[in-house]
């Protein structure tokens, strides 16, 4: 059980590089914008349901109160990235390359 | 046997979230434009909100589940405050 929490939290961290490595590497602003997504919905998601295994394993009780994080993040990473290209756009009109 | 295995998965489970760190880092201090940087600074929260929770798994301790709680808030109203202050200038008006 906690092997596969392992593994679990090691995909979710292999997402999250992997969105970083996008944000580094990618041309423009409206293009970096979406890999770091990939970290911040589905790597999160599943590190939270590793470390759920984990300590419902360790405590031998279903823990749930990661579910908070997820819900949290799951609602304000559409609303900051909508603010922040709504800025790009409006610091720079008609261009496509910010 | 089974233990060791699972602290070393998460040991490099944390390696790749620092190297995704250093990555964001790299972004925000070239970033071309203001934008770029308050989205590379999002990353960084986000990855370390990330770490936060791997390290929480790997002592065993319910409690670093709170403080990537409060990084998660924090992050979010600082991102949100930062892309106000681009789009008008000021963040309460």
């Amino acid at each position: 059980m906690s092997t596969a929490a392992a593994l679990l939290a090691l995909a979710g961290a292999l997402l999250a590089l992997i969105g970083s490595l996008g944000l580094a590497r990618l041309g423009t602003f409206y293009e970096r914008v979406h890999p770091p997504t990939l970290g911040t919905t589905l790597g999160t998601a599943l590190i939270l349901i590793g470390s759920m295994l984990h300590f419902g394993a360790l405590e031998s009780r279903p823990v749930l109160h990661e579910i908070l994080i997820g819900v949290f993040m799951t609602l304000t990473t559409p609303v900051t990235y909508m603010l922040l290209v709504r800025a790009a756009l409006h610091r720079e009109p008609g261009s496509s390359d910010g | 046997m089974s233990h060791e295995l699972f602290a070393a998965t998460l040991s490099l489970a944390q390696l790749l979230i620092g190297l995704a760190m250093v990555l964001a880092l790299y972004r925000l201090l070239r970033g071309p434009r203001a934008q770029d940087r308050v989205l590379a600074l999002d990353t960084l929260y986000v990855d370390a909100m990330l770490l936060m929770l791997a390290y929480g798994m790997k002592t065993g301790t319910g409690l670093y589940f709170e403080a990537a709680l409060v990084i998660g808030m924090l992050g979010f109203v600082s991102t949100a405050a930062l892309a106000k202050f681009l789009l008008r200038g000021e963040v309460i008006e």
